[in-house]
């Protein structure tokens, strides 16, 4: 019972690591620049999120396999083989849940005025400075819903997850598929039990998220006295 | 002195404009659309001209023909943009504080207090409030704590009255001529109203869409010129001859 839980939670989280960093670099870069070809980068970066889950895993396994491009690679060269792994599980969960985290954080960093980062560079601060002091606290709510959103579909990916790391009960068998394999098998009361676990921990993180923005972001937003009142109600 | 001869086309405009300004309030009087906060943002370094040079006492900031350009951080100016561009996440004493180096607040060795920067302002009772929490006069003055706290070496402000009601801006312009004065660094004001011309300036540029700035001097407004008579649709006609 608790096995599949726990390595859901780590296999996510490791997925939402991966999707944070390439979504600050990759976002960032894309809501402020414009260069040929900018729409087909796009596309593909949302792809993702349309394509059935299974063919996302097929092209995965033809990167990850032991013949792949990828796998094949580090095989080869390092003896690891990465399908059937948790890494392959990591790996699967960040492709399927970047478009959410890329998403949001491109919005929140379009949404932060640039004349703010004008502002502080006529105060001489370097530009990364500005990101870290004014971009980043500015477009973090979206940011935080992106990684918040990510989490949640990493935690409930099934069919990519499936195809490149299995199902091995202890070593990759996740939520989704534990909950999968236990209704095949008649085992009810387990497959009750982890739609429980998994519902609470994404309602959890919703809820949270919804609760953060409320309060927190209001402090600047609409000053303290008005933040006040919003927790009153 | 502030030495600038710029030239950059943008969608539908044509901006040349070429003056040299030593001391006081220098105003760029025109029509929205004339291409006043463009030549700001060039003398700033958020914006590029497309060619021509800028200088500020000796120190060149931009130069088409030696492909120089130093980048904004590196210019020390004030900028106090229109929509003053405040931090809105953080209090008025953070925005004024952000553009003194991290070692000089940990050493306490900045030659200008904040607190003396907020008492001269008037905005020391609002240090610990957010932007969304002032008003528009109060916004102002934070925005120009905060470009004088680096120690600029001239100052540009974009409309900085346009957003305040009567009273506030008559106040304002005799604060900004009064700051003008105590920090003794040149002023660079963009305006298109000919009341904030008239209570400010000490040089004047007068731009019009499509046609070259012209430069008035404090001896030809002495001399008598009627500034007042000018047109604002033709605001160059009344002083030609004195293009620079």
């Amino acid at each position: 019972m608790f096995d599949p839980v726990i390595l859901s939670l780590k296999v996510a989280l490791a997925a939402v690591c991966i999707d944070f960093v390439a979504g600050m670099a990759i976002a960032r870069t894309m809501a402020r620049k414009e260069f040929m070809g900018k729409n087909v980068l796009e596309s593909l970066i949302i792809l993702p999120m349309v394509l059935p889950p299974t063919v996302l895993g097929y092209g995965l396994l033809i990167l990850l396999g032991k013949r792949g491009l990828i796998g094949g690679f580090l095989l080869e060269h390092f003896d690891f083989q990465l399908i059937f792994t948790w890494s392959a599980a990591v790996i699967a969960s960040a492709v399927v849940s970047f478009p959410l985290m890329y998403q949001s954080a491109k919005a929140a960093f379009a949404g932060v005025d640039i004349s703010l980062e004008q502002a502080a560079r006529t105060l001489g601060a370097r530009e990364l400075k500005i990101f870290l002091t004014i971009t980043l606290p500015l477009a973090w709510p979206g940011i935080l819903a992106g990684l918040v959103l990510s989490f949640a579909r990493a935690l409930g990916e099934f069919g990519a997850t499936l195809m490149v790391a299995g199902n091995i009960p202890g070593k990759t068998q996740t939520i989704p598929l534990a909950i999968y394999f236990a209704v095949e098998t008649g085992d009810t009361e387990a497959a009750r039990n982890l739609v429980l676990v998994i519902t609470a921990l994404s309602f959890a993180a919703v809820f949270w998220l919804n609760w953060w923005c409320r309060t927190k972001v209001q402090t600047w937003k609409k000053g303290g006295t008005e933040h006040a009142q919003c927790e009153h109600h | 002195m502030l030495s600038a001869n710029i030239t950059k086309k943008l969608p539908g405009i044509s901006i040349e404009v070429s003056f040299d300004f030593d001391r006081g309030i220098l105003v760029i009087f025109g029509p929205s659309g004339s291409g006043k906060t463009t030549i700001l943002n060039c003398i700033a370094g958020l914006r590029q001209p497309d060619k021509g040079h800028i200088s500020l006492d000796g120190r060149v900031f931009y130069s088409s023909a030696d492909h120089i350009s130093t980048p904004a951080r590196s210019r020390r100016i004030g900028y106090v943009f229109q929509d003053y561009a405040l931090f809105p996440h953080l209090t008025v004493k953070d925005n004024i504080m952000y553009g003194i180096p991290s070692r000089c607040k940990k050493g306490k060795d900045y030659r200008i207090g904040t607190l003396d920067v907020l008492n001269m302002l008037k905005i020391t009772h609002l240090q610990d409030r957010y932007p969304a929490q002032l008003s528009g006069g109060e916004k102002q003055r934070t925005a120009l704590a905060r470009a004088l706290m680096v120690e600029p070496d001239i100052l540009l402000l974009d409309e900085p009255l346009s957003a305040l009601d009567h009273g506030n801006r008559k106040a304002l312009q005799g604060e900004l001529r009064e700051l003008q004065r105590i920090w003794r660094i040149p002023f660079v004001l963009v305006t298109h109203s000919r009341k904030e011309m008239h209570a400010l300036a000490d040089e004047i540029i007068f731009l019009d869409k499509g046609k070259k700035g012209t430069h008035v001097f404090p001896d030809m407004r002495r001399a008598g010129l009627d500034l007042a008579n000018l047109s604002e649709s033709s605001p160059t006609y009344a002083v030609s001859g004195f293009t620079v």
